[in-house]
């Protein structure tokens, strides 16, 4: 049975297109990692799923209601920890999360068990009662968590929780998100960390300019890819055409399979090897055609090796390419209430 | 050790929408008086800007000659109505500014991601807010303005004072809630707030009577909304309470008391039409 439904999910800001026919589909009770870069549409799709945003297009399902046209019951279910911690620094860490129980409407004894419960919990008692505009980024996130969690929703999202938090609070995040999805909690988390994505999701959706271009369980993935990673270059500064020539040379070996040419690393070319014997016998492969090895690497496929599969680049080499193209201004201002 | 899955709602006592509306009010409202008490110089600057004004503009017309102001009252017995409006307007006109700043920081989203009943307590819980705060701030320069002897009053008399103030501060928190969610920030907001402030004041029967105004100056004191706001405090501070009597002697003829508050109150009631098909919008 699946929690969260989109279908064809159309999003654009301006002349930005944000969400480009997104489809995706979470099983109740699992934790469902979206990997992709900045600015790939990961947000747009989380603040549509909570209703702070209207699709141009598409259908939203939460829990079997439709999510546009049933706010108020999709609300009621879901925990939403935005990217942004938006905390008012007047009140203390206690202060907020009372004012989130009357949000949700607790009643007076249950709102202070829960408030006790998710202090200790999250190991705020030292600092809960201090203004918030004194708490460390990962203070502040662990307090976000907290008011997300205060009604037991029956969906956590999570929006980039980990970004820019230090390892202790990151392992206190990655620790209480273990423990809700062994209790059934569906929990829908974003995230441009592959590790992040890798360590906690049990299924995971690829995320490139606003739609899914590989979703399923994470070794599932990157067992599809199969074999060995392997990186090769054949000079140190090469260009297009030269790692053309090798990767046309390479693609006929035996054993060979996926050959692509990473233009933003060098033109360095990402195959996958299935034939332990392919690896020893490259260098004299190559020779033979008057190419030399200046620098060959092999490794288990990673995460990051499905995202540079499906697109022909890595994670931070979209990220890179996708910073100096975002309008965050206009962004910000068509999100804005 | 976390629970999940056991819907507080099921486990809190069944409670009617009314009950969770003024519980999320209050909420709010609370919030704003967290705020205000942990950070109290908006409010004091809110009290002591009109004093000075009140303490130096009596001061500067202290040697006018005798029935120099119709009536025969003081200078300052005559500024001490204005300047209770104008700090209720000023505070009034500044109520869009916490939501804005809410806006901004993404609180607000915080606030619509939460399943409220209804997501004008949003909207109440600031018009309450300030609504507290303007009342305190004008009763302090009415306290002021005893203090310097310039009267105090009648029971009637407080009551029409409140009734007004009531009337004045709903409208143009109304108006200023309405422009929080159009303008695109706060320098925004700022700016009609600088612009709108003083020449509103000037443009009033705060500082002078009609009768010592330019014509094109006292038609527009005469449709200014504070002008129909101060003349019945002035009088609730000079005559006993009389709505039936003209308080205005306006260039298009004359205005009495209840004319002034129904134009108060259809100000009010008009600007919150108004801006309610934009606070559905923005809140839906």
């Amino acid at each position: 049975m699946f929690f969260i439904q989109l279908k064809d999910l159309f999003k654009s800001y301006g002349t930005v297109r944000a969400l480009n026919g997104l489809n995706l589909k979470v099983p109740k009770g699992s934790l469902y990692g979206l990997l992709g870069p900045n600015g790939a549409g990961k947000s747009t799709a989380l603040r549509i799923i909570c209703t702070l945003l209207d699709p141009d297009s598409g259908d939203v399902e939460v829990a079997g209601n439709n999510a546009l046209l049933e706010e108020k019951e999709t609300r009621r279910r879901l925990g939403y920890v935005a990217q942004e911690v938006a905390l008012d620094k007047i009140l203390t860490g206690r202060e907020l999360l009372e004012l989130q129980g009357d949000l949700y409407h607790l009643s007076k004894n249950y709102k202070k068990k829960r408030i006790e419960e998710l202090i200790q919990r999250l190991e705020m008692h030292e600092w809960i009662d201090r203004r918030c505009g004194s708490f460390s980024g990962g203070m502040k996130r662990r307090l976000d968590l907290a008011s997300g969690l205060l009604h037991e929703p029956e969906l956590l999202i999570l929006d980039e929780p980990t970004v820019g938090l230090d390892i202790e609070s990151r392992s206190v995040i990655w620790g209480l998100l273990k423990e809700l999805r062994s209790n059934e909690t569906t929990i829908l988390l974003s995230s441009h960390y592959l590790e992040e994505v890798d360590e906690l999701a049990d299924e995971m959706a690829i995320i490139d300019k606003g739609k899914v271009i590989a979703s399923g369980k994470p070794d599932d993935l990157k067992k599809e890819l199969g074999g060995d990673r392997v990186t090769l270059r054949v000079r140190e500064f090469s260009d297009e055409l030269e790692a053309e020539s090798v990767r046309k040379l390479i693609k006929d070996i035996n054993g060979v399979s996926n050959v692509v040419v990473n233009k933003k690393q060098g033109y360095s070319l990402n195959f996958l090897v299935r034939d332990n014997n392919v690896i020893p016998s490259l260098p004299d492969y190559l020779s033979k055609e008057k190419f030399e090895v200046f620098a060959l690497s092999h490794s288990r496929p990673s995460l990051d090796d499905v995202y540079l599969q499906a697109t022909g680049k890595t994670l931070m080499d979209a990220e890179l390419e996708l910073a100096g193209k975002r309008d965050f201004k206009l962004e910000n201002k068509k999100s804005m209430r | 050790m976390i629970t999940t899955n056991s819907s507080p709602h099921q486990k809190k006592q069944s409670r009617n929408d009314f009950y969770e509306i003024l519980q999320e009010i209050f909420a709010l409202t609370w919030r704003l008086f967290i705020q205000l008490i942990r950070r109290p110089s908006t409010l004091f600057a809110g009290i002591l800007q009109p004093l000075i004004w009140l303490l130096l503009f009596a001061a500067l017309f202290s040697k006018a000659p005798i029935n120099f102001l119709p009536g025969g009252s003081s200078y300052g017995e005559f500024l001490g109505a204005g300047l209770i409006v104008f700090t209720a307007f000023s505070g009034a006109l500044n109520a869009g500014l916490p939501l804005m700043f809410d806006r901004e920081f993404g609180f607000l989203n915080r606030l619509l991601v939460a399943p409220l009943r209804s997501r004008s307590s949003i909207v109440i819980s600031s018009v309450i807010y300030i609504t507290t705060i303007s009342l305190l701030q004008s009763f302090a320069i009415m306290a002021t303005s005893a203090f310097l002897g310039y009267g105090w009053p009648s029971l009637g008399g407080l009551f029409l004072i409140s009734i007004t103030l009531l009337l004045l501060v709903f409208a143009i928190t109304g108006l200023s809630l309405g422009l929080a969610f159009v303008l695109p920030g706060h320098i925004e907001l700022i700016a009609i707030i600088f612009i709108a402030n003083l020449p509103v004041l000037f443009a009033s029967t705060a500082l002078a009577p009609i009768s010592f105004m330019p014509e094109w100056l006292g038609w527009i004191a005469s449709i200014n909304p504070l002008t129909f706001a101060i003349e019945p405090i002035r009088m609730a501070y000079h005559n006993s309470v009389d709505l039936g009597l003209v308080l205005i002697e306006a260039p298009y003829g004359q205005v009495n008391g209840y004319s002034c508050l129904a134009i108060l109150f259809i100000l009010t009631i008009g600007l919150f039409f108004l801006i309610r098909p934009l606070l559905n919008r923005k809140l839906a």
